[in-house]
């Protein structure tokens, strides 16, 4: 569905998304993960059709975006990362008046629109003004406006930066289903959760390039332990020596320190022995944070 | 080639249909203006002043001044609502609510939606200058059947407008451009091209300016349609530079479009 090779962009004198490459086939879930300037929303719009490639090869569907953007773009669903409604609209005219860019009839639109609002749960508020919604329902809104053309490809670009718990689910259920439904979905999120829900294979992108590509549970393995151990001190900490041949890799951060090993508990039980009792130990699973961390750094990004 | 021009249309009407259905649901509260803006202007000036103007040896033109100034008055109103609709909407479609994004994510292209607004500035501009020229044909200044074109002459003058005022919203980074826009561009324009006075009237150099305004083009046409007396050269000439200005600044906005939005 999309393949890349040496992929740029570049803004002036700004590289955006540095020589990277990619390969998406039909049906996957497939994400970018990365922080805040990495590149990922700049990927998002070349593949979208709307940011021209600054050098690279890209295909889309297996079309040139360069030469056949409209051809793309009527294969694509897009939700983008600011809302991009008509708050004076109702629901139903939202779906409506988008799926005519499309060229779709009236009478195609008609109960497309009933099956589309039903889907994300709000035929009900079909005939309600867009403007009062709550973020969660002009989110599914969005969706559901972008899979009125029946896209092979549905890009979201953070389908659920700025959403409360419950919408965030509601919203995963929805992917999850539009997945199972085979559709291909291509999703940028600095939320790993999200991607360990969603994604089957992802990138961690950071300056422009990708620094790692796997699945959730490869990358995992690849770039961290099995387990975590959290410990925290009161007072005085000792140093780091203190906790040679305890795990793998020590991390240490100034409310806390994280080893990384095999087995949480055997290691908890090991520095129990110690000459240094924590006032708090947390074994945990290893997540993808734990690996986002690692790869991209603790340093914010402004 | 019947592909190819419904390529070139079918988008831009795509485009032009969003902007209506967004237009359905606050049309109620431009008729007001558009039918009491023209009532207010033509009683105060027409009538009000016309009645001093008219016993005055200096009456321009040798017609009443109502019928002088009533035409130049609905030329003004449609450069008027080309500007206000081709400015604070332009940038809300690109920078507030995104629907110039949402249409670009779609088969729609940059030129489609530019096309696409501007056609309904259009239709804005040619709702509004029908109903100016109903409220001027019964205060009886409408004096020949050729008065109907200054219809469409509304219309090119709104397309002069549009297409540079919409280059400028898609330029500037937020609506503070726009006030002093209208205060020293429209507004002068509106006060001193040929509207409430013969612009030979003013010293030279002003006159020469008003000349190049594509206002003064329009209100000497449109002037010369309801006095029912247009020469066919100079009627030639004002068509032909106000369509110069609507192509030249459709191009414009074009090009700035693409660097806003084409990035």
């Amino acid at each position: 569905m999309i393949h890349a090779r040496g992929l740029v962009k570049r803004f002036g004198d700004f590289t955006a998304v540095n020589a990277i490459d990619l390969d998406v086939p039909r049906g996957e879930a497939f994400g970018f993960l990365g922080p805040n300037g990495a590149g990922k929303s700049s990927t998002m719009r070349m593949i979208g059709c709307v940011s021209p490639v600054t050098d690279g090869t890209l295909r889309v569907l297996g079309l040139d975006p360069a030469t056949h953007g409209p051809q793309i773009r009527a294969r694509l669903g897009v939700v983008p990362q600011q809302d991009s409604l008509d708050n004076e609209l109702t629901v139903r005219e939202n779906v409506l008046i988008y799926g005519r860019y499309f060229g779709l009839p009236r009478r195609v639109l008609r109960p497309k629109i009933d099956e589309l609002l039903d889907f994300v749960q709000l035929r009900d508020r079909g005939g309600d003004r867009v403007e009062p919604l709550s973020g969660g329902m002009k989110r599914r809104l969005t969706i559901a406006r972008s899979l009125v053309n029946d896209p092979d490809l549905l890009l979201l670009d953070e389908p659920t930066t700025g959403l409360d718990p419950q919408a965030r689910h509601v919203v995963w259920d929805r992917l999850f289903r539009l997945k199972q439904r085979g559709v291909t979905l291509v999703l940028t999120t600095h939320y790993m959760d999200e991607a360990e829900q969603l994604c089957d294979r992802l990138v961690v992108m950071d300056h422009g390039r990708i620094v790692a590509e796997g699945s959730p549970r490869q990358l995992i393995a690849r770039y961290s332990t099995r387990e975590v151990v959290e410990v925290r001190f009161e007072g005085e900490r000792p140093d780091g020596v203190a906790f040679d041949g305890l795990a793998d890799r020590v991390e240490e951060l100034p409310d806390r320190v994280l080893l990384y090993t095999g087995d949480g508990d055997a290691t908890a039980a090991r520095l129990a022995e110690r000459e240094l009792p924590p006032h708090s130990t947390l074994v945990r699973r290893s997540t993808l944070e734990d690996v986002f961390l690692h790869l991209t750094g603790r340093t914010l990004v402004d | 080639m019947t592909t190819l021009l419904h390529e070139a249309v079918a988008g831009p009407v795509r485009s032009y249909e969003h902007f209506l259905a967004q237009y359905r649901r606050v049309w109620r509260g431009t008729i007001g203006t558009s039918l009491l803006n023209p009532l207010l202007f033509l009683a105060a000036m027409g009538i009000g002043l016309g009645t001093l103007v008219d016993a005055s040896p200096n009456a321009p033109a040798g017609v009443r001044y109502l019928d002088f100034v009533a035409p130049g008055l609905l030329a003004a109103a449609a450069m008027q609502t080309a500007a206000t609709e081709s400015s604070f909407p332009v940038m809300a479609a690109m920078r507030w609510s995104r629907t110039y994004h949402a249409m670009l994510a779609t088969p729609l292209r940059i030129r489609d939606v530019l096309l696409g607004h501007q056609l309904f500035v259009a239709t804005r501009v040619l709702v509004a200058s029908a109903a100016y020229l109903g409220i001027v044909a019964a205060f009886g200044s409408v004096k020949s059947p050729l008065g109907l074109l200054v219809v469409p002459v509304a219309v090119l003058l709104g397309a002069a407008f549009a297409g540079p005022v919409m280059a400028l919203a898609a330029t500037v980074e937020n609506g503070a451009a726009f006030p002093p826009m209208f205060r020293f561009a429209i507004m002068p324009m509106f006060l001193f091209s040929g509207t409430f006075f013969p612009v030979e009237r003013l010293p030279l150099l002003a006159e020469w300016v008003a000349y190049a305004t594509p206002l003064w083009h329009a209100v000497a046409l449109s002037r010369s349609l309801t006095l029912g007396a247009p020469e066919v050269l100079p009627a030639l000439g004002h068509v032909s530079y106000l369509a110069l200005w609507a192509v030249a600044g459709a191009m414009l906005a074009a090009w700035r479009y693409r660097k806003a939005l084409g990035g």
